[in-house]
């Protein structure tokens, strides 16, 4: 998370060597977006050892779920998880609109994201309400509301990132179609939530 | 000819604020040079090995007598704990993070990291980090040992424990920052004229390592955060007295936590490699089979994590494949012992300082490799699991490999970092004291282990009373081995003889620009004329090329 910090500098937009002198405005090309999506490989490790917990769980229990575990509703998630991929092709418009230089549509287009962003959390907070089921229940009670809590946590960042993206777009020419790297970065990040989901939502609900 | 040719060598030094000499204040703030954060990581590291060898020297000291009369039981359960975590997690690691931030822009020809502001973020949660944990010995320490294994770590005391949890979730956190920065730096900053088998082995295995750091600790902060919940919200995920399975806890911490071996030790395999054939005038033997062998260890070290759990309950064919994993990945690390070694093999080798440490590295990290071996093994596992066998595989690797290491790379490198000389004499007796202190301290721990002394136990049979009287010997020797060291590091680095360009006459990048570089590294970027390691083939480095040397040219011939 703390990639943000970098990520949403300002002034970052092209590396220059700060030094005066033209011997040293050697530009340094950007390498943001790689190294975003080593942070994000990282990010998918701690997904994929929490994953494997739960299937560990799953597979050393003696029945699972624990006996008098209230069945999940696949209903709300199941529109949950609708919103949430279609969310990342609304994204996906906003990426090209940049890249035509349509700073308006771009806002558009990361406001629909961010608000079917803020839809799904909802709904998660809705379903975690109803469930009869509490953190400390039993084994998948409390691995269901770890994975859960933590890729919300993940969906909540994702919109914090596209607020950030839409409250600087205010500044007429901070974004265009050569230099946009927070609104690319904030894109694959929500992919990334998106593709997270997606699994966690066949282990939890479905598997 | 040098590995580097500076063009416009005539003209005089442009003037663009380059020389401006660090104050020491710079190393107290929020800098984004690299060269600063990287001795920000080492000096912060060094102290930290400090507090961690007061804390050996303490369990040693109560392991003088078989009866708790320096501390008592619960006390030594802190210690032992706060021990093993400061050691691995804010000494090797910050020490390796270190090197790599100092070293890898300068060899590979570049004027900083890829992304220094992230840089300096990283270093600033390791004080944090550290900070917190020590501040745990004054609640309750943690006492769970650095593995933390519920249900243990969930029945000693909540307060310590949770600040354990904390420390480390921070520090894994700057140790994936690096790793990030690091892997983007080498395989994108590198000067045009360096393709990657003309890198620096330091930088091939700082590749290897990172690629460990981003794949593995991810795992631990999961595991760690599964495991807050358990200490600090009630929940059962390895607590077996609500239904939960402690085994998986094992399995994701050792998935980090055996690949993190490798992480302590692959920053120096790669440092001795590049120091072995500057001090013994030779190419290093095998580059090739040296830099893809660290790749292999990267790949084998995430496969072998269940050799930790021979006594957990395993099954059968998990015994069997990780015991076999365990066992090929000597064979890449032998490859880089027998790389070393005939690198060394007639070569023209100067008994400096660096090259004795490297030589013991080579030396004790050998009898911690065999017996690493010997522990592969299922049936010899279990029969000293938990035993002193196990603590002396591991000091013979972790200290007589790592430590070693870094020493090795602090008298090679110093007079770079600071623009010093050590002093040589001091040098030699920092490494005999060590070195012998080392062998005291550990070797005793083998037969301790056959005869089944068991580990992070403040107690003990009294027929083991001779052996661990030596090896609390050792421990003081080794403690007093820290003291010509702190004194000449300090003295030279403030009065030290002034130390030229290149005193090593070594080709890497690094030896080609002034000591201390400058800000940004280099006038102009540098052109390869050499590969790495082409000592003995005619080329003849020169020493402090004139174009770089403003004050008191030293111009040693070469």
């Amino acid at each position: 998370m703390t990639m943000q910090g970098s990520a949403l500098n300002p002034s970052d937009t092209v590396f220059v060597a700060e030094q005066n002198g033209s011997a040293h405005a050697e530009e340094h090309h950007d390498f943001r977006i790689f190294g975003l999506i080593l942070f994000l490989a990282a990010e998918s490790m701690i997904f994929l050892g929490l994953f494997s917990a739960y299937l560990a769980f799953r597979l050393m229990a003696p029945d699972w779920p624990p006996e008098g575990t209230p069945e999940l509703e696949v209903l709300l998630p199941g529109i949950n998880t609708i919103i949430l991929i279609s969310s990342s092709f609304v994204i996906h418009r906003a990426d090209t609109a940049i890249k035509k230089n349509d700073v308006g549509g771009m806002q558009r287009w990361f406001a629909i994201t961010a608000v079917m962003g803020a839809v799904f959390l909802a709904g998660q907070v809705y379903e975690y309400s109803n469930l009869e089921f509490g953190l400390t229940t039993n084994q998948f009670a409390s691995t269901f509301y770890a994975l859960t809590g933590f890729h919300g946590l993940h969906v909540f960042v994702g919109i914090l990132l596209m607020l950030a993206v839409l409250w600087r777009s205010r500044q007429a020419q901070h974004y265009s179609s050569e230099s946009h790297f927070g609104i690319e970065a904030a894109e694959l990040y929500w992919h990334f939530v998106d593709v997270v989901w997606i699994v966690l939502f066949l282990l939890l609900y479905i598997l | 000819m040098t590995q580097v040719d500076v063009q416009e060598t005539q003209s005089p030094p442009p003037a663009h604020g380059h020389d401006v000499e660090r104050k020491w204040i710079d190393y107290f703030t929020f800098c984004t040079d690299h060269k600063v954060i990287g001795i920000q990581y080492l000096v912060t590291a060094f102290v930290f090995y400090i507090v961690g060898g007061i804390f050996a020297t303490m369990m040693r000291t109560e392991l003088a007598t078989p009866d708790p009369d320096f501390v008592t039981p619960d006390v030594y359960n802190g210690l032992l704990t706060l021990h093993g975590t400061v050691m691995l997690f804010l000494w090797i690691v910050p020490a390796g993070a270190g090197l790599a931030n100092y070293l890898i822009p300068l060899m590979i020809g570049a004027r900083d990291m890829a992304f220094p502001r992230l840089n300096a973020i990283a270093f600033w949660m390791i004080p944090p980090s550290g900070i917190l944990l020590l501040s745990s010995y004054f609640f309750e320490p943690p006492g769970a040992g650095w593995t933390s294994y519920p249900p243990l770590s969930l029945t000693l005391g909540q307060i310590g424990q949770g600040i354990w949890i904390m420390s480390i979730l921070i520090g894994g956190t700057a140790s994936i920052l690096g790793a990030i920065n690091f892997i983007t730096t080498i395989l994108k900053m590198r000067v045009p004229s360096m393709p990657i088998d003309k890198m620096p082995l330091f930088c091939w295995s700082m590749l290897a390592t990172s690629f460990l750091i981003l794949v593995s600790t991810p795992v631990l902060a999961g595991a760690l955060i599964l495991l807050a919940f358990d200490l600090l919200a009630g929940t059962n995920f390895f607590n077996p007295t609500g239904g939960g399975n402690p085994v998986v806890y094992q399995h994701m911490f050792w998935f980090y936590s055996h690949p993190a071996v490798y992480i302590f030790v692959l920053p120096l395999f790669g440092a001795i490699s590049d120091v072995i054939p500057v001090h013994a005038r030779k190419p290093i033997f095998g580059y090739k089979a040296i830099a893809y062998s660290s790749l292999a260890i990267s790949f084998l070290g995430l496969i072998v994590w269940a050799h930790h759990m021979f006594t957990s309950g395993t099954p059968p064919w998990m015994r069997m494949f990780f015991m076999i994993t365990t066992m090929v990945i000597a064979v890449p690390t032998g490859i880089k012992i027998f790389g070393w070694l005939a690198t060394l093999w007639r070569g023209k080798i100067a008994y400096t300082s660096a090259m004795l440490f490297a030589m013991g590295f080579i030396a004790t990290f050998l009898i911690g490799g065999i017996s690493g071996v010997m522990l592969a093994a299922v049936p010899f596992d279990i029969h000293v699991h938990d035993t002193y066998f196990v603590v002396a595989h591991f000091h013979y690797v972790l200290f007589g490999g790592a430590v070693f290491g870094v020493f090795m790379a602090v008298y090679h490198w110093f007079p770079k970092m600071t623009g010093r000389m050590m002093n040589e004499f001091w040098g030699r007796v920092h490494f005999l004291l060590t070195f012998v202190g080392m062998n005291l301290t550990f070797m005793p721990m083998h037969e301790l282990g056959m005869r089944g002394m068991n580990r992070r136990i403040a107690l003990y049979d009294p027929q083991f009373t001779d052996l661990n009287q030596l090896a609390t010997i050792g421990s003081y020797i080794l403690a007093v081995s820290t003291i010509p060291f702190l004194i000449n590091a300090v003295w030279c680095w403030a009065f030290g003889e002034k130390a030229p360009a290149n005193p090593w006459r070594a080709l890497t990048l690094e030896w080609q620009t002034t000591s201390p570089p400058m800000v940004e590294n280099f006038e102009e970027l540098p052109t390869l004329k050499t590969g790495p390691y082409d000592y003995g083939l005619g080329y003849i480095p020169v020493v402090d090329p004139p174009e770089f040397s403003r004050e008191d040219p030293k111009q040693v011939p070469a």
